[in-house]
């Protein structure tokens, strides 16, 4: 299929600004945080432009940012909010609610350390926390993934398979500030994908009316998120046939992971976002010394591609997981922790160790990446990890 | 003016059958205020007794759509459906004139969903935000709320042997409303129906965001009779504890004036929550309650004379 190509040098969250106009919502509520607030001001100023059909709720806080979501998409609009760190923590009661309500809003989340101490760099902190609260998951490593899985999201979120919303997550600063070349697709071709929003059970259906949110005592909770995680379920198959109807249009490839040089790689690398990117310069590197590396970039977390993960996986003897944020229970970082018991029924294991790095955006460099291969030489050559769980490149 | 013939004939909202107290004002003041919206309607409630008791999964006593999220939010909440309605109407997708109303309880207004009110009152979206104010956390078992009135005997501000309840006067939320400079601002009570109902009217016809705030009596609370509900309310607004008044365009009129004010004993009385104050020893904490009553009083006719005046000159 021939395609209008259009090259353009744009910071992540004006691509995400750009993604979002294309889809054209019914309902933006937002509040500004760094390094998220761009999305908002360049939203503002398109609604300003009468260059969408938008209505721009300017709320007083992230938590009536979702709130107002919420609102708005029980009323039958698609609509959306973005936030990052402290704006998505102020918003964790809400997560729950508009999963549980099976609402499909699609939020970008540019990712950002939260406080204590207060730092407005990059780390993977808020999204973590809000593992459990029932959103799909997307990671993007740069402005173009952040672009295209910004898309994606929606027609994943609004499937009547899934119901379900969704955090497209990607980098603060790195990727959100960032001026990176990308390919943006046409309008028309944008708004033909995701198609037009046919809500189910809307609000302002005034002939059967429909209570929303009501209490719900033991009798029946247990089966609505019984539900909820069959949903999630369900998203596993949706986000790969929407990744494929995305590739037919854009010629990019999507799936529940990126894997670089995976094949025949005995030490591979796991690390999500903008340090995959560094991360393959390295394995690059490497690769033409003749070291069998790789690279591991998971995309989607929630739902966790357990087996899919294991597969890719199988052929390593050491893997090294980097988590870019603190779970403080001593044994590891989430994403290490979820893929180690991924392996538990495997019939061979690779070895595993977790490096905690990046934590309130310290520059993780070449440097970094290639000492942590060299540890999982060392590992490989010793038949066992010397230590389950490193703090990369802090000062003791 | 509609007489209570008329009024009566208007279909409801809210069904009978529903499961708060007998003799709690919530229900009174939900139905009375929907009556005025005469037409498609959409109500959001903050977490309270009104959602609990009116909502419990499968059954639902609401045959107007509702919508139920949090706790503090009900107003952002009610600010994004009132967004979607604007979207959806300007591009044809609703065709309907729809009505929008918000009901709190005083806990989910005064205190905790305070700044989302605020928020959604400052933005001036399309809809009525109306307080339920029983003057406590009565959902949660009688707790203190800023709207507890000074003197008042909660479960967390309770009489004891240096402790004659509640040490802190009311916040005026309706004048903190009224100074949001929002189209419409008023305070009702239920025994009031009349004054109530054309607020309502009023509320509704406002081109923007509305605040009424409403006496909710709570038997379990109040430790009155279910029975006494709207004598209850009577004497509060005859005693000027609550007046009855509005704020339309930033003019207050008081809408009315009790012929005789009766002392804010009177009120107080009726009521096992303030029994103690009747005790030897807290005298003074009854003159302390009727000087505010007071000061409170004359400055709200101070407000409606310079509201007067300004429109002679205007």
């Amino acid at each position: 299929m021939a395609l209008e190509i259009k090259q353009v040098a744009m910071t992540g969250n004006e691509a995400v600004a750009n993604a979002i106009k294309q889809i054209n919502p019914d309902v933006i509520a937002a509040y500004p945080i760094t390094p998220q607030t761009d999305i908002v001001q360049f939203y503002s100023t398109f609604v300003a432009n009468g260059l969408v059909d938008t209505q721009m709720v300017t709320v007083e806080s992230e938590h009536s940012a979702i709130s107002a979501t919420i609102g708005a998409s029980a009323a039958g609009a698609r609509a959306m909010t973005a936030t990052s760190s402290q704006g998505l923590a102020l918003m964790h009661e809400l997560l729950h609610i508009a999963s549980g309500f099976r609402l499909p809003i699609a939020m970008p989340v540019v990712n950002r350390a939260v406080s204590a101490p207060i730092n407005i760099h990059c780390d993977h902190s808020d999204t973590m926390a809000a593992l459990t609260t029932g959103w799909i998951q997307i990671y993007g490593e740069n402005a173009q993934e952040a672009y295209d899985n910004m898309i994606q999201a929606v027609k994943i979120a609004e499937d009547p398979r899934v119901k379900l919303p969704v955090m497209v997550c990607y980098d603060g600063f790195i990727t959100s500030h960032a001026v990176e070349n990308l390919v943006l697709l046409p309008d028309e071709k944008v708004k033909e994908f995701v198609g037009e929003y046919k809500p189910t059970h809307e609000l302002f259906d005034f002939d059967s009316p429909v209570t929303f949110g009501p209490l719900v005592l033991p009798d029946y909770f247990s089966e609505i998120k019984a539900q909820q995680a069959e949903a999630m379920l369900a998203a596993k198959e949706v986000i790969l046939e929407v990744a494929k109807e995305f590739e037919k249009m854009s010629g990019r490839k999507y799936g529940y992971f990126e894997g670089y040089k995976l094949e025949d790689a005995e030490r591979v690398i796991v690390v999500m976002s903008s340090t995959a990117g560094t991360a393959k310069a390295v394995v690059n590197e490497l690769r033409a010394q003749g070291e069998k590396v790789g690279l591991l970039k998971p995309r989607v977390i929630r739902p966790f591609p357990a087996e899919e993960y294991v597969k890719a996986l199988s052929g390593a003897k050491v893997v090294g997981v980097m988590d870019r944020a603190e779970t403080f229970s001593t044994q590891g970082g989430q994403l290490f922790t979820e893929l180690r018991a991924a392996f538990y029924e495997a019939p061979e294991r690779p070895l595993m160790r977790n490096y905690i790095f990046g934590l309130g955006g310290r520059d993780t460099t070449t440097a970094e990446i290639r000492k942590v291969f060299e540890q999982l030489k060392q590992d490989q050559e010793r038949g066992s990890v010397d230590r389950k769980v490193t703090h990369l490149d802090v000062r003791v | 003016m509609a007489s209570l013939k008329e009024l009566s004939a208007i279909p409801e909202v809210l069904a009978p059958g529903h499961r708060l107290c007998a003799g709690c004002g919530a229900p009174i003041v939900v139905r009375q205020i929907t009556r005025a919206a005469k037409g498609p309607l959409v109500v959001t409630n903050a977490t309270g007794c009104l959602e609990v008791s009116t909502t419990v999964y499968p059954y639902t006593s609401w045959n107007t759509p509702w919508i139920h999220t949090a706790f503090e939010n009900a107003a952002a909440t009610a600010s994004g459906v009132e967004a979607a309605y604007q979207s959806l109407k300007r591009q044809g997708k609703v065709d309907k004139d729809v009505k929008f109303v918000v009901f709190g309880g005083d806990g989910g207004t005064y205190d905790i969903g305070f700044q989302s009110l605020s928020g959604a009152m400052e933005r001036n979206h399309n809809l009525v935000y109306v307080c339920y104010d029983n003057g406590a956390y009565m959902n949660t078992g009688i707790q203190r709320s800023s709207a507890t009135p000074k003197g008042a005997d909660t479960t967390t501000s309770p009489v004891g042997k240096v402790s004659y309840g509640k040490r802190e006067n009311r916040k005026d939320l309706t004048q903190i409303m009224a100074a949001h400079n929002i189209p419409y601002a008023a305070q009702v009570s239920p025994a009031h129906w009349n004054d109530l109902y054309q607020k309502a009217e009023k509320a509704f016809a406002a081109n923007g965001a509305a605040f009424i705030n409403a006496l909710a009596p709570c038997p379990r609370g109040w430790r009155h009779d279910a029975k006494d509900t709207i004598e209850v309310c009577r004497l509060a607004v005859d005693t000027c504890f609550w007046p009855l008044y509005e704020v339309v365009e930033g003019k207050t009129r008081v809408t009315y004036k009790p012929r005789e004010k009766k002392p804010v004993t009177e009120f107080l009385k009726t009521q096992g929550r303030f029994r103690h104050l009747f005790q030897p020893g807290n005298e003074a904490v009854l003159e302390e309650i009727q000087k505010e009553v007071d000061r409170r009083w004359e400055e709200l006719l101070a407000l409606e004379e310079i509201s007067n005046r300004q429109s002679e000159t205007a």
